[in-house]
């Protein structure tokens, strides 16, 4: 809201400008304090009396038909409660995000390592471990299928779901497949019209979205036979959904309330012990807290798929692109979770924020007996973007381009088509984001005087003190969509209400938007403040009482239940102003709210919020819905598929140490533009941190699976970046409106994550001259591949 | 057995503690102390991280027998006696150093135990001694703006 002179005799009071802490401010989080006092209760942190501990049976073997399940030893343990399988289930033993593919609790078959079989309720975790392990199982054995090469040829190595089962337009073990087709496509004839062709074979590893706070919650039986649960998910409403035909339970009787959640990346989109503890509490009239280990949560949740990507670019000798074609294949693992989506977006971003005049893509993902793969932040975008920056940098070298000048002549800017045809109808400042990030002083070089190892490849390890290590710079720009796509109908719900408490006027935002720690919750009271005027807000728990706020992924909170909140404001703002024209007959067409106050611009102050208020309350609910989008055409990927497309480019400046194969990430610079930035600070802090997952995928992190087996679900073998693996993260905001957006906001939390990675990896490139088209990129890479 | 200890100051006492309990779920699930965080359980994360007689620990890897008669101080020790906000929690929350938080209270222990032995430390000097604490929100960049912040105002605390 823009600073406001009131010109009015009545302006007795000093009210000419916005709330400081209304949206562009950065007030500070409302649940920082307790936070740091740590007294913010976490889903892990709950307790109840006679709280009994869940825990799971989990299969050791990927692939497996289940002959028998003997239960009897482990309910002979003293202190166990419950012990169940599948058949105790009351109602619908599936459940699934996109499609209801996934067992509950394993029914004759096993099809990925760490499925849940078994359920045991106990008075202690101990107790709970111990009775698992007296389960047992009698299993048979089969080969895996998991490689591209043995899904596809189904007739040989078998279905992971018999091809009767399937519930969606699967077929062979191909979960989902889009296609696209744009200007000629990509034939020989096409091909014939580049002076320059280059191809590659990408390879993208498993990432986990290793949050923190481990899944857990506490289901609590209620008198009146439903259930209420306290979780740390990303949207209750969908949960709730997948519950209920489960616990055999109406929605209604199935209440969620929001827990503390450390963290989430995607990782909480899925069911994970949600419908577990609700069977147990159902089935022993017991509150059932579950809490996951880290080892146990590698298993528990869906990780990002592991992609195989083929790429062919073709440009004219001055760098114009003619042509790209793209086969991506992305291992969805063992259950649907949100492949089809992750396939609508590599499929409909995967050739990048260029101007491509002719596109062929094809993008499937598969059913196998790895680990299922779903959501995690970037979302099918992170894969490609690998990709095709990598051949951007392939096709420059051909050329003899700058890399950056070649993203720049084919860079796409507002009013250009994606390869869906879709008109890019907002600022697309591609070109600029590039430059930016290009003109950004570069860190000093590497100081042979004064060095200190803890700067240094190796760091601590005392690996080198500066003999061997060269240094590169690599850039790269990438492009995600924000909110739901492909038709799907993304709406939100806020309730705001305004009365008076202890003599002032107080709003109240009530949403069941799941704060995972973007800070959504600041925002939404910075959004209250500024619609309404007032001063002090405070935020309802977040709970299935109020309507679905949609998840919170796809960069989608701040737009789409932000919006709601914007929404209810006004509306509540309207309701005050038109009490007070019934109350004093006012007929000013300039009345807003300030200061707690109802304001004329011309006549000065009105009345006291307090005042007009006394003792009712303004109490609104309202829905967000955005534009609405097509499904792609499974053929042609044709169709106005997203709601709004955001960019970030980076630069990275590396330290490789080629004796050892040791990288160390000397900075990495983020440009991106946020439409409108909220709360700025909270923006910077999305972007370090998804500039840092990017890192972790460029060079570290890894699940890593063989013949089906997760071989390092734990935090000593799965390296995410500390401290001293993650450098200065210069961050430069840019703010283009978007006219379709709330405030001209635009989605931050993923771009950053889209595009950094292949930054990373351009850089190593540039220090050593080695190919590197697998990520993350291991010492082994370093030192044994030759120069390509 | 029954293990008695001080935390944050107070005497406590659980009962019924199984030996193979950590002190970190004696902290969380007997006496009431759910602050400090069970992230990994396997001392590679620190969020669990606390003072035994002074000294950060993990603690996850300390039997709950072994704290007998020592002196525990968790994250919920860490405000001042008036109930405010200590000075490097009060420089986490306004440097937005706290997203999700899971990683706060380690990371808050640490960072006292830092300012403690040196009180303005290198940016290297912060990067080695918080680099056993994971953050996976924000890329670390705020929470060196907090530390720095608080050694700051630690620092013109002292000569005031």
């Amino acid at each position: 809201m823009a600073t406001r002179t009131i010109q009015g005799q009545k302006n007795l009071q000093n009210i000419n400008q916005a709330s400081k802490d209304g949206i562009g401010g950065s007030p500070l989080r409302p649940d920082g304090n307790l936070k740091v006092r740590g007294e913010f209760a976490y889903s892990s942190d709950l307790w109840h009396e006679d709280m009994l501990w869940g825990m799971a049976l989990r299969s050791p073997h990927p692939r497996a038909n289940i002959l028998s399940v003997d239960i009897s030893e482990a309910l002979k343990v003293p202190g166990v409660y419950a012990v169940l399988t599948h058949e105790d289930i009351p109602g619908s033993k599936y459940y699934g995000l996109e499609i209801r593919d996934q067992p509950v609790l394993a029914i004759d078959k096993i099809r990925y390592h760490g499925e849940a079989i078994a359920l045991v309720a106990a008075d202690h975790p101990e107790t709970a471990r111990r009775a698992v392990k007296k389960i047992k199982v009698e299993y048979e054995v089969l080969t895996p299928i998991v490689t591209e090469e043995q899904c596809l040829d189904p007739e040989t190595h078998g279905y992971v779901h018999e091809p009767h089962e399937y519930k969606s337009h699967a077929y062979g073990n191909i979960c989902h497949e889009q296609k696209l087709v744009s200007g000629l496509g990509v034939t020989d004839e096409v091909r014939a019209m580049a002076d320059v062709i280059v191809s590659g074979d990408y390879e993208v590893g498993m990432q986990d979205q290793a949050f923190l706070g481990p899944e857990s919650g506490l289901a609590v039986p209620a008198e009146d036979g439903g259930i209420d649960l306290y979780i740390a998910t990303q949207w209750l409403h969908v949960d709730r959904e997948q519950m209920a035909p489960v616990l055999d339970l109406p929605e209604e009787k199935v209440r969620l309330t929001l827990a503390g959640v450390g963290g989430a990346f995607g990782g909480r989109e899925d069911i994970s012990m949600q419908i577990h503890a609700c069977l147990l509490a159902q089935h022993t009239d017991k509150p059932v807290k579950i809490v996951y280990s880290r080892d146990e949560s590698f298993y528990g949740h869906v990780h990002r798929h592991p992609a195989r990507m083929h790429y062919e670019h073709g440009a004219t000798r001055d760098g114009k692109l003619v042509f790209a074609d793209c086969r991506i294949v992305l291992d969805g693992g063992a259950y649907a979770s949100a492949s089809p989506a992750v396939v609508g977006n590599a499929a409909s971003l995967g050739h990048g924020p260029y101007v491509i005049p002719n596109v062929k893509m094809h993008a499937i993902a598969l059913y196998s007996n790895n680990p299922s793969c779903g959501a995690m932040r970037g979302f099918g975008a992170v894969q490609a973007a690998f990709g095709y920056e990598s051949q951007m940098d392939k096709l420059a070298a051909e050329l003899g381009m700058d890399p950056v000048e070649l993203r720049q002549l084919n860079a796409m800017s507002e009013g250009d088509f994606m390869p869906t045809g879709q008109q890019i109808d907002s600022p697309a400042p591609v070109v600029e984001l590039l430059q930016r990030a290009k003109d950004m002083p570069l860190p000093p070089p590497l100081d042979t005087e004064h060095l200190d190892v803890r700067a240094l490849p190796g760091a601590l390890s005392n690996t080198s003190h500066g003999e061997g290590i060269v240094r590169g710079v690599g850039y790269s720009v990438g492009i995600k969509n924000v909110g739901f796509s492909e038709g799907f109908d993304d709406y939100s719900t806020a309730r705001v209400r305004l009365e008076v408490i202890g003599g002032e006027p107080v709003a109240m935002v009530h949403t069941a938007m799941a704060e995972v720690g973007q800070g959504g919750v600041t925002v939404h009271a910075q959004i209250v403040r500024t619609e309404l005027g007032v001063e002090q807000v405070t935020i309802h728990p977040a709970n299935t009482e109020v309507g679905s706020a949609g998840s919170t992924s796809a960069s989608r909170q701040t737009y789409m239940t932000g919006g709601a909140v914007k929404l209810a404001a006004e509306a509540v703002g309207r309701a005050l102003i038109e009490k007070g024209r019934r109350r004093y007959g006012w007929t000013h067409q300039d009345i807003t709210l300030a200061g707690g106050k109802v304001v004329s611009e011309s006549a000065g102050v009105l009345v006291p919020m307090v005042d007009l208020l006394g003792d009712e309350a303004i109490d609104l609910t309202r829905e967000h819905h955005h534009r609405p989008t097509q499904a792609f055409d499974k053929e042609t990927g044709q169709g106005f598929g997203h709601v709004q497309y955001t960019f970030c480019a980076n630069r990275a400046v590396v330290d490789v140490d080629v004796e050892l194969g040791l990288v160390k990430v000397v900075e990495l610079t983020a440009v991106q533009d946020v439409g409108k930035a909220l709360n700025p600070l909270s923006v910077v802090g999305q972007i370090q941190g998804g500039c840092t997952q990017a890192l972790g995928l460029a060079v570290m992190e890894e699940i890593i699976v063989r013949d089906g087996k997760v071989r390092n679900a734990s935090f000593t073998d799965y390296l995410i970046p500390t401290i001293l693996d993650t450098p200065p993260i210069p961050v430069d905001v840019l703010e283009l409106p978007d006219p379709h957006a709330p405030y001209g906001l635009r989605g931050v939390g993923e771009a950053p994550t889209v595009s950094a990675t292949p930054s990373i990896v351009a850089a190593i490139r540039n220090a050593t001259g080695l190919a590197l088209n697998r990520i993350p990129v291991r010492p082994e890479h370093l030192t044994t591949e030759q120069p390509g | 057995m029954r293990v008695t200890f001080t935390a944050n100051g107070k005497p406590v006492e659980a009962d019924d503690v199984w030996e193979g309990e950590s002190l970190l779920y004696v902290l969380r699930e007997r006496v009431g102390l759910p602050g400090s965080k069970n992230a990994c359980e396997q001392g590679e994360c620190g969020s669990c991280t606390v003072y035994l007689d002074g000294v950060p620990v993990c603690s996850c890897l300390v039997a709950a027998g072994q704290v007998q008669d020592r002196e525990v101080r968790t994250v919920e020790g860490l405000a001042e006696e008036t109930g405010e906000l200590g000075l490097v929690q009060q420089a986490f929350v306004d440097a937005g150093a706290v997203q999700c938080g899971f990683c706060t209270p380690g990371l808050l222990v640490q960072t006292d135990a830092l300012l403690e032995k040196d009180t303005q430390p290198s940016d290297n000097d912060i990067r080695e001694a918080l680099s056993g604490n994971l953050c996976r929100c924000t890329g670390y960049e705020k929470i060196m703006d907090a530390v720095r912040l608080a050694s700051a105002r630690k620092c013109a605390g002292e000569v005031s």
